[in-house]
């Protein structure tokens, strides 16, 4: 029984790409953009706003450019609806910031520019992470999250 | 050599020698504490004669013994239970009646055709050995000495050999569809195989193709198993699309390996397998593992010797030794 020396390492046949493929848009589309803080209400009763617009390809969302706006405590509550719904490890928001409600340290507080920023760029983050998690894909309450106007609380949960 | 001492000093030291041990390869094997080891290397049926060479020290007592013999054992130790070591091979060879040693003396044996089914293999939780041991029984503490050896086990290349190709993936999410050119490579051998993607809804950002070996000790519900990642190789950088097909191209050799072992005298397993991991840009790891056999094909000059050689007759010795009736 004779054996080569030198192992045969060629290639194995591949069909060639179709060239709509390889030169068209990926399947894997989506962006999301937090931006465009706006203060909302009077007195102490105030908070901010931000922008989520979202685009993209993938065929579970029912819309590929959407926009609407959303708080803190949005954000909050979708991440606790993920975290008892789905088996996904959800990962941080930016922190709470509750030393900067009390009202009697001074400076702007929650409205303070900078620290707008950083939770807004944290929120982009999140979004962003979370929206791209296949088994987050199949949950209602993120396609609420981005899609409806406003969030129903009163919600049934379940699988998109 | 050995040193091994009564209460009042050394007494007597063991040497092992064998007889083709100028025309004998040896091999390497690393010790359970990581230190690589060189020994004499023996195939299954292959013969293991020498001579056991006994140094009286001088000055020393005379060495009253209840007799001396040499024994070829095949050992499996699990680390859990060193005190249970379960011996698979264990020939005999009485070397010498009781008596006493007061000069230095120098003993043959041969034991023939020996069978060693298994191949040496040294793991996190369990290992198998070979090796010569020679005792002098005495009333109180016997005198042991032990001579390792290595053993391999060859395989030639087999009858069939099939690739394996599978479509798997996520529901609307990723489908891929891996191919590698065989289900069993020897020790040496390449991998050769290709990735082709066939639906990417998500945003790749590398793949790499593992090795993985993965010990398994014990029987039912008291396994352990110790895996461990022999190798990772980036096959893949960036963002993939449908209809892609990714090469990939593993050498072997490069790698200390050992041959599958599949349920070693029902003790233990060694087995490897593929793995295929997908990372996107979340840090989200997607993965796919698959079997393969490994082998170990037997070195170009053994091949090409007289295969019978193993069930020749042994040539005739100047000091014939006869098993009933050791030298004295």
């Amino acid at each position: 029984m004779t054996d080569s020396t030198v192992a045969d390492t060629r290639r194995l046949n591949s069909k060639p790409q179709d060239l709509t493929d390889a030169y068209g848009p990926p399947s894997n589309f989506l962006e999301i953009d937090v931006f465009d803080p706006q203060i909302v209400g009077v007195g102490r009763t105030r908070y901010t706003t931000y922008q989520v617009r979202m685009r993209t390809n993938l065929p579970i969302f029912k819309l590929k450019d959407s926009c609407v706006r959303r708080r803190y405590s949005d954000f909050e509550w979708l991440k606790n609806e993920l975290e008892r719904d789905s088996k996904i490890v959800v990962p941080p928001l930016p922190g709470k910031a509750l030393k900067r409600q009390l009202p009697f340290l001074g400076g702007e507080g929650l409205f303070e520019e900078s620290f707008i920023e950083e939770r807004r760029s944290g929120l982009e983050q999140f979004i962003n992470r979370i929206a791209g998690h296949p088994l987050a894909q199949n949950e209602r309450c993120l396609h609420m999250f981005l899609q409806e106007e406003s969030i129903d609380r009163n919600y049934i949960p379940g699988k998109v | 050599m050995s040193f091994l001492g009564g209460l009042f000093g050394p007494v007597c030291e063991i040497d092992v020698l064998l007889n083709d041990a100028e025309n004998r390869k040896t091999a390497e094997l690393k010790t359970e504490d990581g230190k690589v080891e060189k020994h004499y290397l023996f195939y299954d049926g292959e013969s293991v004669s020498g001579k056991v060479n006994l140094n009286v020290k001088q000055g020393g007592k005379r060495l009253e013994h209840q007799g001396i013999r040499i024994e070829f054992v095949g050992q499996i130790e699990l680390f859990s239970d060193k005190s249970n070591t379960h011996e698979f091979v264990d020939l005999v060879k009485e070397l010498a009646l009781p008596g006493e040693i007061t000069q230095n003396r120098s003993y043959d044996f041969e034991f023939m055709q020996v069978e060693k089914p298994y191949e040496s293999y040294t793991g996190a939780n369990v290992r198998l050995r070979y090796f010569l041991r020679v005792t002098i029984v005495r009333r109180l503490s016997d005198l042991v000495k032990e001579y390792e050896l290595i053993v391999h086990q060859l395989a030639t290349y087999p009858d069939v050999n099939n690739s394996i190709k599978m479509e798997v993936g996520i529901e609307d999410c990723l489908h891929i569809e891996f191919e590698y050119n065989k289900s069993k490579y020897h020790l040496k051998d390449v991998i050769v195989g290709k990735i082709y993607f066939l639906l990417v809804r998500i945003k790749i950002q590398h793949m790499e193709l593992q090795l993985i070996k993965k010990e398994i000790t014990g029987i039912g519900p008291s396994t352990a198993t110790e895996t461990e990642t022999v190798a990772k190789y980036e096959i893949m950088d960036g963002a993939p699309v449908k209809g892609e097909s990714i090469p990939i191209r593993l050498f072997l050799a490069g790698y200390d390996l050992t041959p599958t072992m599949r349920d070693v005298n029902k003790k233990f397993s060694v087995r490897f397998f593929l793995n295929l991991v997908l990372v996107d840009e979340e840090d989200r790891r997607y993965f796919k593992q698959q079997e393969i056999v490994l082998w170990r094909k037997a070195p170009e000059k053994i091949r090409k010797r007289n295969f019978h050689q193993r069930y020749e007759s042994p040539e005739p010795r100047t000091q014939p030794v006869n098993a009933e009736q050791p030298e004295m």
